[in-house]
């Protein structure tokens, strides 16, 4: 087959079976919107800023386990993708991202609309590759997804100069269906010597904690850690990442750890002597002070990246490899094992969990005559049985979502961890809804980061992604203020807009339905409407409490035994417990 | 602590900048880097000469692991190694002062390779610290230019590294 560049690019997404393509055109990539014009395989979803792009293919593949892919033009387009792919870095998400670029005669000259895309994205993608040859589009695009989608997965940039895709050069085509790169192998099983060391250390613990994250989604290994952890009876945390790896509602469950996390699972962090970490890369929001992390524990850490090993806490038996592969492992050796947990040791560990547990400390004031961000949480919970898949932005908002919408399944919680990037919600909410068109799918958000991409509104009109946005309207950067609140005496240095816009109005001139909720009793029967409304895209501002603040909180610095507990629901600073 | 680490990497452009960018984006060191191609036209070997503590070089070592370009790399310090590092020292000459930076030159098994009425250019191989040596051992006055390759080097014994 003897197709054009353009040609060949559309014709290989096609053969690798990618379903939809976020993009937004240009000069540079003119001839291949031309070869998008002539076929309808690959759906193309025309957004209205090239972060949208970003970041709807980023939640798909989030939802859906398969690549995200994203198309720009260069220069402006290209750039303005860059915080969309630094997004997926930081959470490893595959992706990715053809971007045109000038024709190859003038790179260097600073030509209309030239920026050295491969220069400006090197340090937050996995790969990035400039195409030179017409006839290295196939293999390279090839590459681009075997990179993206195996080992710790990640975004992965295609740079397309202009001439490259002319459509006056025509070349042979064949899809690549093997691709070697020599430097490239992921790991995949664990080393048996370490995980017979591991298993021996995991069945010796007197009061063992299993920390787990991101990794377990991203390794769709959520039935082996549920299995593992039942079989143990170990208490389990998980990261934000995390959440949905292991069903919330399980009485092993102790909650999210870190910085927002349970008083529980923070405690058992701090008092345990044994860390099972799946998929996770202690985070500095998880770990608090480094110097106080776990010290009386022994850990095991499981990561398919040798660099999140020992790279900020040092771990004492690394296990290289594939979680889901490694925990299949560990399991067949656990099944095997002779020994069993002390069970004395065990309920002893537990009991002392339960009376952490009943500090009961996300506990808020439900009498409240203001309506509470956690109640609209917990509402939506109920509203949608648990079952939506929910994205979100970032503040407070994101911490009380984490909270209190309780995951039972993994890619439900769609959110952005590593780089916390707001105007994350509303696009990654229409990326969801296409991946899975039945589904619910809630966009929980703050006033201050929906604006940051609310132009992807008249995408969700175009494409029909009926989705509903939560939006917690408490009109202030809240996140922003709370911290104010705790280190800087209370001055709201620029948390807050004097001008907020008429969000119902709003979402009506976009062409959706806008809905206010101002008392507390109203907002049950608005989320019930929202959700029958199966069609249509419904944004619903609840104007909330301006004052409420996220607890438990660990203030940067401080170690896990230190957190900060709400004592009396509304009082801003609390105090301490040690 | 010092640490020698060897790397071949594709021989393709950009490269280079991936490594260099990972190092300016992470805070690590580089003490010295050189890079030139092999006898497989494909590879470029890399000797690169950083310090930190040993979580410092452990990280290191597994981020430039990570990195596509980087096909096979080796931390000397784990083994045995030699080192040797080129330099080209100008210096300016006269009647009076020729005779001693020769006896020197000699000392150190440099070479001239370039002499003109007033200046020498001096060629230099060995450890680095014979380097230092032999400019702390001139007339600071005399030197015009210095230029050092940094240092290269491989492990001693029959075990390389290749593909
Ligand atoms: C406002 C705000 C507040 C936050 N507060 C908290 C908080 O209180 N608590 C909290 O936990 N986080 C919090 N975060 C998120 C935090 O910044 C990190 O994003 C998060 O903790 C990282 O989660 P993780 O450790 O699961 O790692 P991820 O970023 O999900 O990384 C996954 C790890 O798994 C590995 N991996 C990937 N695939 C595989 C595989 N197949 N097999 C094995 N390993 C694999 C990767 O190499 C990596 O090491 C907050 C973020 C924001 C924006
Ligand atoms: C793009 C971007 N800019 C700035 C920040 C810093 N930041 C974190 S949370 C926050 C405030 C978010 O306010 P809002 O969306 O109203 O959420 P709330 O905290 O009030 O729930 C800001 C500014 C960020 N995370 N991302
Ligand atoms: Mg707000």
């Amino acid at each position: 087959m003897e197709l054009s560049g353009g040609q060949i690019v559309v014709q290989y997404l096609k053969d690798e079976g990618v379903e939809y393509l976020f993009g937004y055109p240009g000069g540079a990539v003119l001839h291949l919107y031309d070869a998008i014009f002539h076929q309808q395989d690959v759906k193309h979803i025309l957004v209205r800023h090239e972060q949208g792009a970003t970041h709807a293919a980023d939640a798909y593949a989030r939802a859906t386990g398969k690549p995200g892919v994203v198309l720009v033009t260069s220069g402006p387009g290209a750039t303005n993708a860059v915080t969309g792919i630094a997004t997926a870095y930081m959470d490893s998400i595959p992706m990715v991202i053809i971007s045109g670029q000038v024709p190859t005669a003038v790179i260097g000259s600073d030509a209309f609309q030239e920026v050295d895309m491969v220069g400006i994205t090197r340090p937050c993608v996995k790969h990035n590759f400039l195409v030179k040859d017409v006839n290295d589009i196939a293999e390279t695009m090839k590459k681009a997804f075997y990179v993206a989608t195996t080992g710790r997965p990640g975004p992965v940039v295609v740079d397309i100069p202009k001439d490259i895709t002319d459509p006056n050069i025509k070349v042979p085509y064949k899809y690549p269906k093997k691709i070697k790169i020599r430097s490239y192998s992921p790991p995949t099983k664990g080393h048996p010597g370490q995980i017979i060391k591991a298993v021996d250390l995991l069945l010796n613990a007197q009061r063992p904690v299993i920390y787990s994250g991101g990794g377990v989604v991203l390794g769709n290994a959520s039935a082996e850690l549920t299995e593992i952890t039942h079989l143990l009876n170990y208490p389990i945390t998980n990261t934000l990442m995390g959440l949905g790896a292991y069903p919330a509602t399980d009485k092993q469950f102790v909650g999210m750890l870190g910085m927002h996390g349970t008083y529980e699972a923070n405690l058992a962090m701090h008092e345990s002597d044994f860390i099972l970490a799946i998929g996770v890369r202690f985070d500095d929001r998880v770990t608090g002070k480094l110097a106080e992390f776990c010290p009386h524990a022994t850990i095991v850490h499981i990561d398919i990246d040798p660099a999140s090993i020992s790279k900020t806490v040092k771990v004492d038996v690394p296990i290289v490899g594939d979680v889901k592969l490694v925990l299949n492992q560990m399991l067949s050796v656990l099944k095997e094992h002779k020994k069993r947990p002390s069970k004395k040791a065990l309920s002893a560990w537990w009991s002392r969990i339960e009376q952490w547990r009943e500090t009961n400390c996300l506990e808020f004031d439900r009498n409240s005559d203001v309506i509470k961000p956690q109640a609209v949480v917990e509402q939506l919970y109920q509203v949608t049985k648990g079952d939506a898949y929910i994205t979100s932005d970032v503040g407070q908002h994101q911490m009380f979502a984490a909270q209190f919408y309780h995951f039972d399944k993994p890619r439900r919680w769609i959110n952005s961890g590593g780089l916390g990037t707001m105007g994350f919600g509303l696009p990654a909410a229409i990326g969801v809804k296409l991946a899975h068109p039945e589904a619910d799918v809630a966009c929980i958000t703050g006033e201050a980061s929906i604006q940051m991409c609310i132009q992807e509104l008249s995408t969700a009109l175009q494409y029909k992604t009926p989705v509903k946005i939560i939006n917690l309207n408490n009109r202030y950067m809240g996140m922003v203020r709370q911290w104010q609140e705790f280190s800087y005496e209370s001055r709201y240095s620029h948390s807050y807009m004097d001008t907020i816009p008429d969000f119902v109005a709003l979402a009506e001139a976009y062409g959706h339905v806008g809905i206010r909720v101002e008392k507390p009793e109203d907002v049950r029967p608005a989320l019930e409407k929202a959700f029958a409304l199966k069609d249509r895209t419904v944004f619903i501002d609840f104007i909330t409490d301006r004052t409420e603040n996220v607890y438990p909180m660990i203030e940067s610095g401080k170690g896990h035994q230190e957190m900060t507990l709400r004592i009396a629901p509304g009082t801003p600073i609390d105090r301490e417990l040690a | 602590m010092r640490h020698v680490i060897s790397i071949l990497i594709e021989n393709e452009a950009g490269a280079l900048s991936r490594v260099a960018g990972l190092f300016s984006a992470r805070g690590y060191n580089i003490e010295s880097l050189t890079v030139a191609p092999t006898e497989d036209a494909t590879l470029s070997r890399m000797t690169l000469v950083t310090r930190g503590s040993e979580d410092v070089i452990e990280q290191i070592t597994k981020q430039l692991n990570k990195l596509l370009d980087i096909v096979k790399l080796i931390d000397l310090a784990d083994a045995s190694h030699v080192e040797r590092e080129l330099m080209l020292v100008k210096v300016s000459t006269s009647d009076e002062t020729r005779g001693e930076i020769n006896r020197l030159s000699d000392i150190f098994r440099g070479k001239i390779i370039d002499v003109t009425t007033n200046s020498y250019v001096i060629e230099m191989t060995g450890a680095s610290d014979k380097l230092d040596a032999f400019v702390a051992a001139l007339d600071a006055d005399s030197i015009i230019e210095t230029v050092r390759s940094g240092p290269t080097a491989m492990s001693r014994g029959e075990n390389g590294l290749h593909l």
